[in-house]
């Protein structure tokens, strides 16, 4: 056996400038998309004509892709617990839920209590009760809040086996909206909260500058139907998610992460202490299921319990497994892709298909079917995602021990 | 050195801080709770009675549905999510044999026959069902990562959902049942008929069950599995087989469930899987998952509480049910993973 020193130390500061560049193409055409999308729909669509304006609404409308930006968010957050720290989360719509219902009590009038009203850099209509934030101001409060509340889950059950982890995670998704709903006095049960405050994006005076024949409204307060400025909102809030989880990955805590879903003893061998940053994991995760709470209540413009169900977990988990756990891009192509299709693709495809073809299928209804098809396929088959990272594949193609499998041939 | 007796007598295992907190809560929890039972009895026995052996009528059928989730998890370490919409699909597919295609619809002794060959025929498919899931989606895990055998068990979760939301449309269906409605009155506590008839079937079962699993030789050869896979093998046991073989029997014993669950409430619905199935799972974690008595008893135990809670005049009331059976399946893990009577275990690394 030779001596010699590794050959890897010599190329660390090369790696990481790789990965640092692929992120910056990859952040780059973010950029560009986003603008391309916004500009696309506030600028081209009203003037190429009718056929195209119709058919663009009925497959893509710009109200989908906004839904689709609220899944991106979440998903984001899931994969920090799920793909970074490897800890199965069945219960992520708990934050979803409860970053909605901040959004509810802080800006809307629903806690009349507080009356005269009290407004903070809000663009509300004024001279109503209860409590009206900014909006930036609420997803900074249902982000905290939230990972208070991820902090406080997590720090009795993190020291559980994985599988332990995903049930008391799946019975606090459970719990949380049940509380929601039933707890009356505090969140109006099934009528929910509605509508919301409108959102303005800065706390200044109403401002728009007509561009092109459109008028952009550069600081007035949103209607609930101001789809293409709420688009912009949301892509920088999830701009900002994709950001913060890149940008962690790189440093210390994210090395710890990738380094707990590998091999947690040896992680733990090497020094990292495993409850702060599995705690850390869940904080971060659940800060970004607040804001896309928050997101979700402002384009819906309403809070309602029945929409925080267990199949929402699910979708996420579906989402994060699709794009490939651990990798922000992945996710985030995987989330759109995934939330287009809940929300418009298949049932457009239904529509289109049975007008065609005379037949009367529920195609919504197959969505089951087909979440549960994909998370099953892709374990099976492919299990490191449609986009993996290198580093993730090699984990789950881990090679089986070959003499079991000996063993398994002889017998069957 | 040698060590006296006086000192073996000192060295008890020394209690951290946290773990004396932790029992003390646990002791303070539990005659909080008997302090609200007693309470509740003297405030209206007849009442107390009659919740309490509604209680152990459903909780006998979380029993026979936490018996599948702890055999599976006992031999494979797997927490088969889907396990509780096999548990409705066997209530969905009872409805449609039993009224749809054998036509009983009252109390006939025909319908009694008829009851008693849909429940062969549930437990027969659900049992098939088990097996195909096992050898289709997680057979091939087995070797995986732990996420991934989970999050495929979800994902046939999700499918079973589907063939529900297929077979039974998206809104609760209600049936008739052959079993009559009210039932024996003693005073003012009624016995149901229901009741009688979910322990007729449940209590064989539980017997024909630990007599498979204690005395038979498929029986040893669970167990030899469930203890060590690869010395399984070596001693010539299929394992495959054998693990297939739990498989079916958790099946078996859910789709009974699934028949017990329409005979006794009249309803079914697709997604009454998944929470119905969370309970049960709280039952086999309460009694010590992988223990089949602790199966049972956890089943009987989340049925009374859930009972109680339904319907005792100080209790919190049905909606708040669920949120009380999650809660304690969350203090559970937290202070006490390894259940009532299971041994605590050390996590092979």
């Amino acid at each position: 056996m030779s001596l010699r020193a590794p050959e890897v130390v010599s190329s660390p500061t090369k790696k990481s400038d790789l990965v640092a560049n692929h992120n910056r193409r990859w952040a780059s055409g973010f950029v560009i998309a986003a603008v391309l999308v916004w500009v696309f729909y506030t600028f081209l669509l009203p003037h190429l004509g009718s056929g195209v304006n119709t058919t663009v609404r009925q497959w893509m409308p710009l109200n989908s892709i906004n839904e689709a930006l609220v899944w991106v968010i979440c998903a984001v957050g899931l994969n920090i617990v799920v793909g970074y720290a490897g800890l199965l989360d069945l219960g992520f719509v708990a934050f979803w839920a409860i970053g909605g219902y901040t959004a509810g009590w802080l800006m809307s009038t629903f806690i009349q209590a507080v009356n005269p009203g009290f407004y903070f850099l809000s663009s509300a209509i004024p001279n109503q009760p209860g409590i009206h934030l900014n909006w930036w101001l609420v997803l900074v409060a249902a982000g905290c809040l939230c990972a208070m509340a991820g902090i406080v889950i997590g720090a009795p059950t993190l020291r559980l086996k994985s599988d332990y982890l995903a049930l008391v995670t799946l019975g606090f998704g459970e719990i949380i909206p049940q509380i929601f709903l039933n707890a009356e006095t505090f969140t109006n049960g099934a009528k929910g909260i509605a509508p919301l405050d409108n959102v303005a994006p800065l706390p200044f005076g109403p401002a728009s500058v007509a561009v092109g024949g459109q008028t952009i409204k550069i600081s007035a307060p949103l209607g609930p139907f101001d789809v293409s400025a709420k688009y912009v909102l949301f892509v920088i809030v999830a701009a900002f998610c994709v950001f913060v989880s890149l940008r962690i990955r790189e440093g210390r805590l994210g090395r710890a992460w990738l380094a707990i879903r590998e091999d947690e003893l040896a992680a733990s061998m090497m020094g990292v202490p495993l409850m702060r940053t599995k705690l850390a994991a869940y904080a971060v995760g659940a800060f970004m299921g607040g804001l896309g709470g928050v997101v979700y209540a402002v384009h819906n413009n309403s809070v309602f319990p029945d929409r925080f169900n267990f199949a929402i977990s699910i979708i996420l988990l579906a989402m994060v497994v699709l794009g490939g756990m651990g990798n922000v891009w992945g996710v985030m192509i995987g989330a759109l892709a995934v939330a287009w299709f809940n929300s418009t693709g298949l049932p457009q495809f239904g529509d289109s298909f049975n007008t065609q073809f005379g037949t009367n299928i529920n195609f919504p209804s197959y969505n089951f079917l087909i979440f549960g098809s994909i998370l099953v396929l892709m374990m099976l088959f492919r299990r490191e995602g449609l986009f993996p990272e290198t580093r993730t594949r090699q984990v789950l193609q881990e090679a089986e021990r070959s003499d079991d499998e000996e063993l398994d041939g002889g017998e069957a | 050195m040698t060590i006296t007796a006086v000192e073996v007598a000192d060295s008890r295992p020394v209690l951290l801080r946290r773990e004396k907190a932790e029992r003390w809560v646990g002791i303070a929890l539990l005659v909080g709770l008997v302090a609200w039972l007693v309470w509740n009895f003297f405030a209206s026995p007849t009442q107390w009675i009659n919740v309490a052996l509604d209680g152990l009528r459903i909780g006998a059928i979380y029993a026979l549905v936490a018996l599948g989730y702890t055999l599976v998890y006992g031999i494979i370490e797997l927490i088969n999510f889907a396990h509780g919409d096999l548990f409705m699909l066997g209530s969905v597919f009872c409805s449609i044999i039993l009224v749809n295609w054998l036509g009983a619809t009252s109390g006939s002794a025909k319908d009694w026959i008829d009851l008693l060959l849909t429940l062969v025929l549930v437990m027969a498919i659900c049992a098939t069902m088990n097996v195909t899931a096992e050898a289709v989606a997680y057979r091939r895990l087995r070797r995986a990562p732990k996420l991934a055998p989970l999050i495929t068990a979800v994902g046939v979760s999700f499918i079973f959902q589907w063939f529900g939301l297929l077979l039974n449309g998206s809104t609760q269906k209600n049936w008739p049942t052959v079993i009559p409605q009210g039932g024996i009155s003693f005073g003012e506590v009624t016995l149901d008929y229901s009741t009688i008839v979910v322990f007729l079937v449940t209590i064989p079962l539980l017997l024909l069950l630990s007599w498979i699993v204690q005395r038979t030789r498929q029986g040893k050869a669970m167990r030899a599995t469930a203890q060590d896979q690869d010395a399984a093998r070596l001693m010539g046991i299929n394992v495959n087989r054998t693990i297939s073989f739990t498989f079916a029997l958790g099946g078996a014993m859910a789709g009974a469930a699934g028949v017990l669950f329409l005979e006794t409430f009249g309803t079914t619905r697709y997604d009454a899987g998944f929470q119905l199935g969370l309970i049960a799972f709280t039952a086999a974690v309460l009694g010590g998952i992988g223990n089949l008595q602790g199966a049972v008893l956890g089943g009987v135990l989340i049925g009374l509480i859930q009972g109680f809670n339904d319907g005792l005049p100080y209790g919190l009331g049905q909606k708040w049910s669920q949120t009380v059976v999650f809660t304690i399946l969350i203090l559970l893990m937290v202070f006490k993973p390894e259940g009532i009577l299971g041994k605590p275990t050390i996590e092979k690394v």
